[in-house]
């Protein structure tokens, strides 16, 4: 079978030091620093605290232990893009990374994003998942994260194929098991 | 190209392009009678369509507002979305599969051949196989359908391997990769299919058969038709005495347009088909155009769809070539002792990844749903379509508040699946996995019904004018100049996928047209 290369290797930016999240993510005023220093971000209208929440809300929706968090990254910055014009938006992300933070700290003694187990990051997830926040990040995810084409190769997916001529003699008909199940 | 005059009233009028509508318009303008069609949409082909799955359902689907009610799960998770169609030239004939079947001759007579069923309104179709026999064969040269009139089936790819070698593992006698009309071989001046995959979005290669740009542009050659694109159609008028007379369409820039006829033809899809009917109410049509038996709008029906998507251990990408070319018919017939009437078809099928994360199932997170989307690669699947049973409270009416942007209220779409569905789609979802299983599937899914792609039944064909909305003819029987054109006259939807039986009846209503013109009955 003609079989897919899945892996793709981070490319490194620069170095900086603040506080670590439990991502791995370096929050530094209003930037978000990726772990391995692969990526950064400025979130200046909702910040960058409830940002990393948000990303850290993110994976655990989605839990891809192959996609570095810069995929998440780009769903929670559309939302800080989108902040600026949209003050109901901004209000109600504060509003919620609040109750979440409060929620963590009552049963595990931290803010969410700082809750190291992902089990008990997903049990707070798991009483949250009627407020207007979870609802909206895990909808936004379903096209923000799996209609990145960058992602595609990672899942086996290779996208448009007309302009190769199909699969005609790519493929189509390649499986090679199926005898020996 | 033909262009006619908007005050000619001796035009006949299609509203919709589709299976329906286009093959009307294309077989009236061959026996030279002077057609307009007026699609809603744009005109899109081969040349625009797009490889990308949530690109191209942006580019060619019908995007206007709806609402849903019921208890289906497409409310819930898609409320604004009841229905996954197409508003372009060739309607949903564009992104259809290309399933091309035949209803079995039982399935004309479903009342006489199920009984009486407790909560459904069933109904023996006014017409039976015999009677359609050649139309279908006629439908199945212009498709070019494979698999009959000699033209060899696909070559299956990755996706019906795997399916194939589970249905024999079923000891399952009748599977094959479909008489879909996807050209095997060039047929009709068009290619043969590539395996590009994305079927749904458009043929690239012009290998599927669509009426946008096959059967509209046979018939525009004739200099009898014209398709007037961008023409949303908001109301059909008629004189004191009752008879048609003309449509008031909206036009590219919203302005209100009048289109005079002789004869109109409703082919908008069976939930725009209705919804127009009912907004043409009048002082002397209060409940809406042809409706004095009450039926418009009823017994919706969408098909009993489910999918099964199967993980494996060994890659299959099922997602190369043609979206859906497999099919095993075992479990179509009817046979009651599976605890349900009717019976349903198993087709293969694959999405991309991101329809594939949209729909394997609406709403879900965590590892175990992430698990599922990282064997992407690994997954098989198939659709299921089965006969679903009609009820009457299954309807599209209109909104009491909400107004579409020419100020018409929009439908809203109203549907509770039947006991004989649900026991339906559980005994397809175990026979599908237990089908997967056979050959070595590690995690076997049972996916919900997406949004509908089979709209049917809501202005059907009756053997008695108080029992449904067309004759057997797709005729209104108020309006001897207005008639039913789309799968919205189906009686019943039996297990087959519906465009073949369509583009048949459009043939057929052609003829009788044409005779009923020439005559001057109409």
């Amino acid at each position: 079978m003609r079989l897919l290369n899945k892996s793709t290797i981070s490319r490194r930016t620069f170095l900086k030091t603040g506080t670590v999240t439990a991502l791995g993510l370096t929050i530094m005023g209003p930037m978000i620093i990726g772990k391995d220093k692969s990526w950064a971000a400025t979130f200046s209208n909702i910040g960058a605290d409830d940002a990393a929440t948000l990303i850290q809300m993110a994976r655990d929706i989605y839990p891809h232990d192959f996609l570095a968090d810069k995929y998440y990254a780009k769903v929670i910055q559309g939302y800080d893009s989108a902040a600026g014009k949209d003050k109901a938006l901004k209000s109600m992300i504060s509003k919620e990374c609040k109750k979440i933070n409060s929620a963590a700290k009552k049963k595990y003694k931290n803010n969410y994003r700082m809750i190291n187990r992902e089990v008990e990051r997903v049990d707070i997830l798991k009483s949250n998942t009627k407020s207007p926040l979870f609802a909206k990040v895990r909808g936004d995810l379903v096209t923000g994260l799996y209609n990145n084409k960058e992602v595609w190769p990672k899942f086996g997916y290779e996208g448009e194929s007309a302009s190769k001529g199909g699969y005609l003699n790519r493929g189509y008909n390649d499986i090679d098991w199926l005898d020996k199940v | 190209m033909a262009k006619f005059s908007k005050n000619d009233d001796s035009l006949v009028v299609i509203i919709g392009s589709g299976a329906g509508g286009g093959v009307l318009g294309m077989e009236l303008a061959m026996k030279g009678i002077k057609t307009v069609v007026l699609e809603a949409g744009g005109r899109h082909g081969p040349q625009d369509f797009v490889n990308d799955e949530w690109a191209s359902f942006g580019q060619i689907s019908w995007l206007d507002q709806r609402t849903t009610s019921g208890d289906w799960r497409v409310s819930r998770d898609f409320s604004g979305l009841p229905s996954w169609i197409v508003k372009a030239v060739g309607g949903s004939t564009l992104h259809w599969a290309g399933a091309s079947l035949r209803f079995q001759p039982h399935e004309w007579k479903v009342k006489t051949n199920y009984g009486n069923i407790k909560n459904t309104s069933i109904m023996d179709w006014p017409i039976d196989h015999k009677e359609m026999d050649k139309w279908y064969t006629r439908a199945e040269n212009h498709m070019g359908t494979l698999g009959t009139g000699g033209r060899e089936r696909l070559p299956g790819n990755n996706n019906y391997k795997v399916f194939e070698a589970g249905a024999k593992r079923m000891g399952y006698k009748n599977f094959h990769t479909g008489n879909m009309s996807i050209n095997s071989k060039p047929y009709d001046g068009r290619v043969a299919c590539q395996q590009i995959g994305f079927c749904f979005q458009g043929c690239k290669s012009g290998a599927k058969w669509s009426a946008g740009y096959v059967s509209i542009p046979k018939g525009e050659a004739t200099g009898n038709l014209e398709c007037r694109t961008n023409a949303q159609v908001i109301k059909i008028e008629h004189d004191k005495s009752g008879k048609v007379t003309g449509v008031v369409y909206a036009d590219a820039k919203g302005k209100q347009q009048r289109q005079k006829a002789r004869v109109v033809c409703v082919a908008g899809n069976s939930i725009e088909s209705p919804r127009l009917l009912l907004n043409s109410e009048s002082s002397m049509f209060k409940n809406g155009l042809a409706n004095s038996s009450g039926e418009v709008g009823k017994n919706y029906m969408r098909h009993m769809t489910a999918s099964t998507y199967a993980i494996f251990e060994n890659p299959v990408y099922f997602y190369r070539g043609t979206t859906m070319a497999g099919i095993v018919t075992d479990e179509s017939i009817n046979d009651p002792k599976r605890g349900f009437v009717g019976g349903y078809e198993l087709e293969t099928l694959a999405l991309g990844l991101p329809f594939m994360a949209a729909f394997l199932d609406p709403g879900q997170w965590g590892r175990g749903f992430a698990s599922s989307m990282e064997r992407y690669d690994h997954m098989a699947g198939l659709w299921i379509v089965g006969e679903d049973m009609p009820q009457s409270t299954n309807a599209v009416t209109l909104h009491k508040k909400l107004k579409d942007q020419h100020g018409m209220p929009i439908p809203n779409v109203n549907f509770s699946d039947h006991e004989n569905d649900i026991k339906m789609r559980n005994h397809a979802w175990k026979q599908s996995t237990a089908l997967y299983k056979s050959v070595g599937a590690t995690k076997v899914l049972q996916t919900p019904p997406y949004p509908s792609t089979h709209n049917l039944g809501t202005n059907r064909m009756s053997a008695s004018a108080k029992d449904g909305v067309c004759n057997r003819n797709g005729q209104t029987w108020d309006i001897k100049n207005l008639f039913i054109s789309d799968g919205s006259q189906f009686t019943t939807g039996a297990a087959e996928n519906p465009t073949l039986t369509i583009v048949a009846l459009a043939m057929r209503q052609a003829e009788f047209i044409a005779k009923q013109m020439s005559s001057k009955a109409i």
